[in-house]
């Protein structure tokens, strides 16, 4: 696919195939144009040219509400969250709209005992049930963040790409979102998008890197950490990291 | 000249006129909307206010016209800091619904004002010898007063301009509006262009104001009246964009101009026909950003 | 202890549980004080019996203002041009009667929320794929050129003079009119039941639910596969069906309508009266109209230009420092009341 702003490409030839039960890992400097790419498959942005496959079927018509019901789900790099309503509505919510109840306009949600207890097991798999009915914006942003990521999940998807998942939460807190990646369904292709590199060598079996809006080299956790021109890539941005240097937080 | 020619004639210079009145009040409404994303639907009560301080000018203190027109600007220009300074800055993390409101409020608070002091009946204002009557061409007379807003209207699209295009302050703006983020990265101080941008604005607005007592009479309903169609020409021209309010106020004035002309009263129309289907092909206005 | 009691006692995180589903499963039961505003209603039939013609007009409104709070409250959508829509239904029932000699008031009503409805789902169909200020001209140039329409065909229309001597049939053909308006207003709030009772369901429903989520995060809520659109279309329909029966009702209580029916004036008050009371809160609309057409009343009497002034300053007030209206205020002072109570 390649996508362009007017003159700048921001992707360029990029050609990115997720097997069932993936786990990869999208690595790169700054800039280098992996939101984007991530926007590309969830359908945020139409591409300037190429296509999106999903299970052989062509879904680059399709938009972003379609393809979420098809199965593709995300995570925000920053909080995208229903911040005045509570924890439980939020996550009632994403389950209601992919089970097509929202469409109900008469019976009271309430009714529906099935959509709130599996709300409800979504919480309590992430350690939320103490926070169901507080407000998303009064809670601190790492357990925000958690909600971020058990909306995603609420929707059963097929495809999960997670835009830095543990991104500004406490490192006290981030043991949380890993172990939830870590016990992700083994049918789901994960995609992940990650500076940490401690998270990504204890996640990815293979490992895409993006630089400059192209792909750079593709391989295994070992062969990317083997390789010189990876390091020369980060260094001066996160070289610290790829000698697993510091952490988050 | 051939009857055609000449009803074709009046149409463009009436149009002109009045698209230059839309200009210099509006383009104000539009860089500080394109800014702050800040609703201020109390733009028409300022440039009625210009108005009504250039009557009291003229009429009370026996300024002439066009000194008042300058001084009302400049107060007006003015006091719209103070306003921004206590009120608006409050507001512009605030939601739409919420800006709308506001400055809707403070709208009724100022014609219920000037009703109070000035009363209701339309005031009209006192013109130099010069500016009444007709000023001959050569090829046929035109209303003096009219051709006077044309050539300010030009002078000012001129200055503006020059302002925005060629000067520090003027790409500054131009940045802001772009991205406001990478603005402040760079180090440009928003908030104080924005009390800057606003000022200037209101001032302008106030100059139309003058300006349309003659053209388009002055009660305290102005306020709102007016006010529909200055968001009209920045939401067709585009939010922030100079040539867009310009575009926008042109065809604007032009069309509506030649509607009443023609269709006498269906020529209300136009206007917003013109409005709706502009908006339904390019949302964000001519030049806007989508 | 006995060996039953530790297993039977539930964990800490199950009775949390248990009270979260508990509190979403009976959100939507009517609670005690919710009868205030109808027992206020029914008693004013009975203390005001000469304000009868005013208190209608309130009901009416009250009716408009939470077609406005649909959209607006719970959607998130600012429009300044809903007045149209009171306007279509005012001049549908006008006009069947004026036009076709049809007189029957009920049957009146729900054409105006067929025709005005229709007129909704078309408007909201092309519009509403925008927001912000393009959405706010959309919609206020279309409800511009509506009234430009009806002056131009006046005799039509009757103009801003009106149509007059509107007058229907009995209702049910039994209930005759009275001069002091008493039959109207027990027309006109029975009427209001049955709306009120309509979106009190729409709002708790999943439905309702999903337009919060429009108004907190439109994003999110494509990215969990709602289809934005079709469910904004949607309860814009509702909105505008039911603003037509307001305007509906207008002219059948009012047996007149004019033109004035479509003016801006129209939309920005029941904006007004919403932010008062209390947005996306059923009962903002009652307080909120209550409370402007009251003081309107009372004010506009003494000087109609102190009266602007006065609910000019109020808005600003209002957005300064009770954003959340009379409803958001009264939640305040609940929440303060808790902490303190509880510490």
């Amino acid at each position: 696919m390649n996508r362009n702003f007017g003159a700048l490409k921001v992707t360029r030839d990029v050609n990115l195939s997720l097997e069932r039960g993936a786990r990869r890992a999208l690595i790169g400097p700054n800039g280098a144009g992996k939101t984007t790419l991530v926007n590309l498959i969830t359908g945020v942005l139409p591409p300037s040219s190429g296509k999106v496959l999903l299970n052989g079927e062509d879904i680059t018509a399709l938009s972003q509400a379609q393809r979420a019901r098809r199965g593709i789900a995300r995570t925000f790099q920053i909080n995208q969250l229903f911040r005045g309503l509570t924890v439980l509505e939020n996550l009632s919510l994403a389950i209601g709209e992919r089970d097509g109840h929202c469409n109900n306009l008469w019976r009271a949600t309430g009714g529906s005992r099935v959509v709130i207890d599996e709300a409800l097991d979504h919480l309590a798999s992430l350690r939320l049930v103490d926070d169901a009915l507080k407000l998303v914006r009064e809670l601190p942003y790492g357990r925000q963040r958690l909600v971020e990521i058990a909306i995603a999940l609420a929707q059963k998807p097929r495809v999960l790409l997670l835009d830095e998942p543990a991104a500004g939460v406490p490192s006290s807190e981030s043991h949380l979102i890993l172990d939830v990646v870590d016990s992700l369904d083994q049918d789901i292709a994960v995609l992940i998008i990650e500076h940490d590199m401690d998270v990504v060598f204890r996640f990815a079996r293979r490992i895409t890197v993006l630089v400059a809006g192209a792909i750079f080299t593709e391989g295994t956790p070992q062969e990317i950490m083997a390789n010189e021109q990876v390091r020369a890539v980060y260094l001066g941005q996160e070289g610290h990291r790829v000698t697993g240097g510091a952490r988050h937080g | 000249m051939p009857q055609y020619a000449n009803i074709a004639v009046s149409i463009l210079f009436d149009g002109l006129a009045y698209a230059m009145f839309l200009f210099i009040t509006s383009v104000g409404l539009s860089v500080t909307m394109g800014l702050m994303n800040f609703v201020n639907l109390a733009h028409g009560a300022f440039a009625m206010a210009g108005g009504y301080l250039v009557v009291s000018l003229t009429r009370s203190l026996g300024v002439p016209f066009i000194p008042s027109l300058i001084v009302a600007s400049v107060v007006v220009g003015a006091v719209s800091v103070v306003f921004e300074r206590v009120l608006y800055r409050r507001l512009y993390r605030a939601t739409d619904l919420e800006q709308v409101l506001l400055t809707i409020g403070l709208a009724f608070m100022a014609i219920a004002t000037y009703t109070y002091f000035y009363g209701p009946i339309p005031k009209s204002v006192p013109l130099p010898r010069w500016l009444e009557g007709d000023v001959n061409l050569g090829f046929r007379t035109f209303p003096s007063y009219r051709a006077f807003l044309i050539v300010v209207g030009l002078f000012l699209v001129a200055v503006l301009w020059y302002g925005f295009e060629r000067t520090n302050i003027g790409a500054k703006i131009r940045a802001a509006v772009d991205n406001r983020r990478m603005a402040q990265s760079v180090g440009i101080n928003v908030d104080r262009l924005f009390t800057l941008t606003f000022a200037l604005g209101s001032g302008l607005a106030a100059l139309g104001g003058g300006l349309a007592i003659q053209l388009l009479g002055l009660n305290p309903s102005f306020a709102v009246i007016y006010l529909v169609l200055f968001l009209i020409v920045v939401a067709v021209g585009g939010l922030g964009s100079l040539k867009g309010t310009l575009l926008a106020a042109l065809v604007l004035g032009i069309c509506d101009t030649a509607g009443k002309y023609l269709f006498a009263d269906a020529g209300g129309f136009f206007i917003y026909a013109i409005t709706v289907l502009v908006l339904l092909v390019k949302p964000a206005g001519f030049y806007g950003r989508e | 202890m006995a060996a039953s009691d530790i297993m039977n006692a539930p964990t800490a995180s199950e009775s949390a549980r248990e009270r979260a589903a508990q509190y979403i499963v009976s959100r939507h039961r009517f609670r005690p004080t919710e009868a205030l505003p109808w027992l206020f209603a029914i008693a004013a039939y009975f203390i005001f019996p000469d304000r009868m013609t005013f208190a209608n007009q309130v009901a009416i409104m009250i009716m408009f203002a939470l077609s406005l709070d649909l959209i607006l409250g719970y959607a998130g959508i600012v429009t300044l041009g809903h007045a149209a829509f009171f306007g279509i239904g005012a001049y549908t029932v006008a006009l069947m009667l004026a036009r076709f000699g049809w007189t029957e008031p009920i049957s009146g009503l729900f054409a105006a929320a067929i025709v005005t409805g229709f007129f909704g789902f078309i408007l909201g169909w092309f519009t509403l794929r925008y927001r912000g200020l393009t959405l706010i001209m959309l919609t206020l140039a279309t409800a511009i050129m509506l009234q430009e329409t009806g002056n131009l065909r006046s005799d039509i229309s009757g103009g801003y003079d009106g149509l007059p001597g509107l007058t229907f049939k009995p209702l049910f053909g039994v209930f005759n009119y009275d001069l002091y308006g008493h039959v109207y207003y027990l027309y006109t709030m029975a009427v209001l039941v049955v709306v009120f009772f309509l979106v009190r369901r729409i709002v708790y429903s999943p439905f309702g639910q999903a337009l919060t989520g429009i108004r907190e995060n439109v994003r999110r809520m494509h990215a969990v596969g709602s289809p934005v659109h079709r469910r904004l279309v949607t309860v814009y329909t509702i909105s505008a069906a039911i603003a037509g029966v307001a305007g509906a009702l207008f002219t059948q209580t009012n047996a007149y309508v004019t033109l004035t029916v479509f003016d801006f004036d129209n939309s920005a008050k029941v904006m007004v009266m919403l932010i008062l009371g209390g947005t996306g809160r059923l009962y903002g609309a009652f307080i909120g109209a209550i409370i402007y057409l009251v003081l309107e009343d009372g004010l506009s009497k003494f000087s109609p230009t102190f009266w602007q002034f006065g609910i000019g300053l109020l808005l600003v007030l209002a957005v300064l420092f009770a954003p959340r209206g009379v409803l958001g205020l009264f939640e305040n002072a609940a929440a303060y009341l808790s902490k303190r109570f509880k510490s």
